[in-house]
């Protein structure tokens, strides 16, 4: 079944016109017609999990919005930057109206005055057909002061970022928007009561508002229908890597993963097999070749040790070392870490070093110990989870791929000329240590 | 290498190596009558004042316009946003450093971005960039026109390895392609057409029309 995907590429679909002909704001007119209770009521009904990472109930966050009239703010976050996801980037890319027309659905349910999408600075094609159809929207008075004479008003501005990762992360998006380094806050208070300066909040992924339109159409009863009991509906999958299709696929969740990667994908390369893959973007603990049976959903996901995520998976073939994954993981937080806090600025930094220490041949096996351990410091000790991000996929390369490393440090060392020493420097540091 | 606009002692970077003149006065919000600023960037930061309900909002992308203009946030670039959103020179140069796409240092007049994260490096990317570092070098002006980076995920691992070129994305690129790219962008013609991100059909067989 598709709902966000179908027919997505019929061309202009990105104008009002090919949008109204095809049913587009039309929700939003049932929606208006409806109090804001009962479009609140229905988006909880739907069982909407929050399509960002995080998996959130989408209604229960509206619901969190005090209510009364102060102002309250509504954020689509566009900062798609997640390593291995791009569904955001077809969705408005595509049928930015059907994102606009869930925005201000939302922020009728949530009572919201003013949105802002913040979009990441790269997506400057995007970001342009989409102030390209809010232009559109504004004409047409789906957008501005008294929508579609309902009384709710609602400013929509199209925020452009410059190039940051822990923008996505939505506290550090709030700091971004109001000017500032991208540094993220101290929760509570979450942004539901005190987000974009200092009023209340409501921050939903591209997709999770695109989402919106189909639930108000479709009811929310006949939405939860999809999927399995608690991942409801359709998710957009971004499957890339060792793949012979890479792409974005709309699922209906619980199917298993091995349909995704193999049957809509294609798999790995002709003679490769699958080594590892990350089921939720780089961020998520690896999972192996035995668990490409693992149902695609939150629930299920969460139970094998990993994550859903934001949806994308990457594949590694056998022809790639797990160091180089690891690696590449490992410099790209050190790289995006904003430095606030010590565990994730210190850790992602030494885990790079410890990991080109292996290379290089410096390494002993018991470096893997202390790598470990550097990960498990970081989960739960900043403000923000990219430090976890890195620390849960190196955290389970080394349990997954222990045997790798090792042989990786014992040729490495051998390289060197410092192999036959291996034995007897562990005996030396094990004396130190005692 | 002389290309590159310099400072006086010989850096890229403004003053990095000097000690702190601890007697210096801050630099204050510059006095609006002793800067020129061009009115199209006074007039563009001024609307994006005006969209949000706190001025300071604007500020990335008033910094974004700055860097249309001066090629990079140079100082003067800095004391023109300065001047017109009312902040100090201190303030934006925290942001600017922050942020990837903001240059604190003179860079080529094109921008190419390579993606070298995970799933763009599986399929090639760090030899792309190589090459294309290399081809740079090579290219009659050099570093002064083309501004080629390793970036982190720019979210189209579907045509990996690609770049983004100027903000047009291109791919899958391989390495028969950047001589075309190179011309293409020296001519000033659309870079490889065919290889547009704008271009891509949908992978999933329901988005067919």
């Amino acid at each position: 079944m598709k709902l966000l995907f179908d027919r997505i590429d019929e061309p202009g679909l990105a104008t009002r016109e090919v949008y109204e002909r095809r049913g587009g704001y039309a929700a939003l007119r049932k929606a208006l017609a409806m109090e804001p209770e009962q479009v609140l009521a229905q988006l909880e009904g739907s069982g909407l999990r929050g399509r960002g990472g995080a998996g959130f109930s989408m209604g229960k966050k509206v619901s969190f919005l005090p209510k009364g009239s102060m102002e309250k703010y509504l954020v689509c976050n566009a900062d798609e930057s997640e390593p291995g996801t791009f569904k955001d980037r077809e969705l408005m890319q595509k049928t930015p109206h059907m994102l606009i027309e869930g925005i201000v659905i939302a922020s009728y349910a949530a009572g919201t005055s003013r949105s802002f999408i913040y979009i990441r600075g790269e997506y400057e094609l995007q970001a342009d057909i989409l102030d390209a159809a809010l232009a559109e929207a504004r004409m047409a008075g789906y957008v501005g002061e008294d929508i579609l004479d309902s009384g709710h008003s609602l400013s929509l501005i199209v925020h452009r970022g410059a190039g940051a990762y822990i923008c996505g992360e939505e506290t550090g998006l709030l700091d971004s928007l109001e000017g500032k380094r991208g540094n993220p806050r101290l929760k509570p208070p979450f942004p539901a009561l005190q987000g974009l300066y200092q009023g209340p909040t409501l921050i939903n992924n591209v997709e999770t508002l695109s989402t919106v339109p189909t639930i108000i159409e479709m009811g929310g009863e006949e939405y939860a229908k999809l999927g399995v009991e608690t991942s409801t509906g359709t998710k957009l999958v971004s499957v890339s890597g060792h793949v012979q299709r890479p792409g974005n696929y709309e699922i209906e969740l619980g199917i298993p993963s091995r349909e995704i990667i193999y049957d809509l994908a294609g798999g790995p390369p002709e003679g490769r097999e699958v080594k590892c893959w990350f089921p939720g973007g780089s961020s998520a603990p690896v999972l192996t070749a035995a668990e490409l049976d693992v149902a695609y959903d939150f629930n299920s996901l969460a139970k094998a040790g990993s994550m859903l995520g934001s949806g994308a998976i990457i594949v590694v073939d056998d022809s790639t070392p797990i160091l180089d994954v690891a690696m590449k993981v490992a410099k790209f937080y050190r790289h995006e870490s904003c430095g606030k806090c010590t565990p994730c600025r210190e850790g992602t930094n030494w885990t790079v070093k410890m990991l080109e220490r292996i290379d290089s041949g410096e390494a002993t096996p018991m470096d893997l110990e202390i790598m470990a351990s550097v990960q498990e410091h970081i989960i739960g000790n900043c403000l923000c989870v990219l430090g976890d991000a890195m620390a849960m996929p190196i955290g389970s390369m080394i349990a997954k791929f222990r045997g790798e490393f090792e042989a990786h440090i014992e040729t490495a060392r051998m390289r060197r000329g410092l192999g036959e020493h291996a034995a007897s420097e562990l005996a030396l540091a094990a004396q130190g240590a005692r | 290498m002389n290309s590159i606009p310099r400072f006086e002692h010989g850096s890229r970077v403004p003053g990095w190596d000097q000690p702190v003149d601890l007697e210096k006065d801050p630099a204050e919000i510059p006095d609006p009558a002793s800067r020129d600023v061009p009115p199209a960037l006074r007039e563009e930061i001024e609307r994006h004042m005006a969209d949000y309900p706190e001025r300071h909002s604007a500020t990335l992308p008033a910094l974004a316009a700055a860097q249309r203009v001066h090629g990079w946030c140079s100082p003067e670039a800095i004391e023109q946003v300065a001047c017109v959103m009312r902040v100090t020179p201190a303030y934006l140069e925290s942001v600017a450093s922050f942020y990837d796409m903001l240059e604190t240092t003179p860079v080529g007049r094109h921008s190419v971005y390579v993606c070298t994260n995970i799933s763009c490096s599986l399929c090639g990317a760090d030899e792309l960039y190589a090459a294309l570092v290399e081809a740079a070098e090579q290219q009659p002006g050099g570093e002064a026109e083309l501004n080629v980076r390793a970036f982190e995920c720019l979210g189209a691992c579907d045509i990996a390895p690609m770049a983004s070129v100027d903000g047009v994305y291109v791919g899958p690129l391989t390495l028969a392609d950047l001589p075309q790219l190179l011309d293409d962008l020296r001519a000033g013609r659309p870079v490889l057409p065919e290889k547009q991100l704008a271009q891509r059909a949908c992978a999933d067989p329901g988005g067919r029309p």
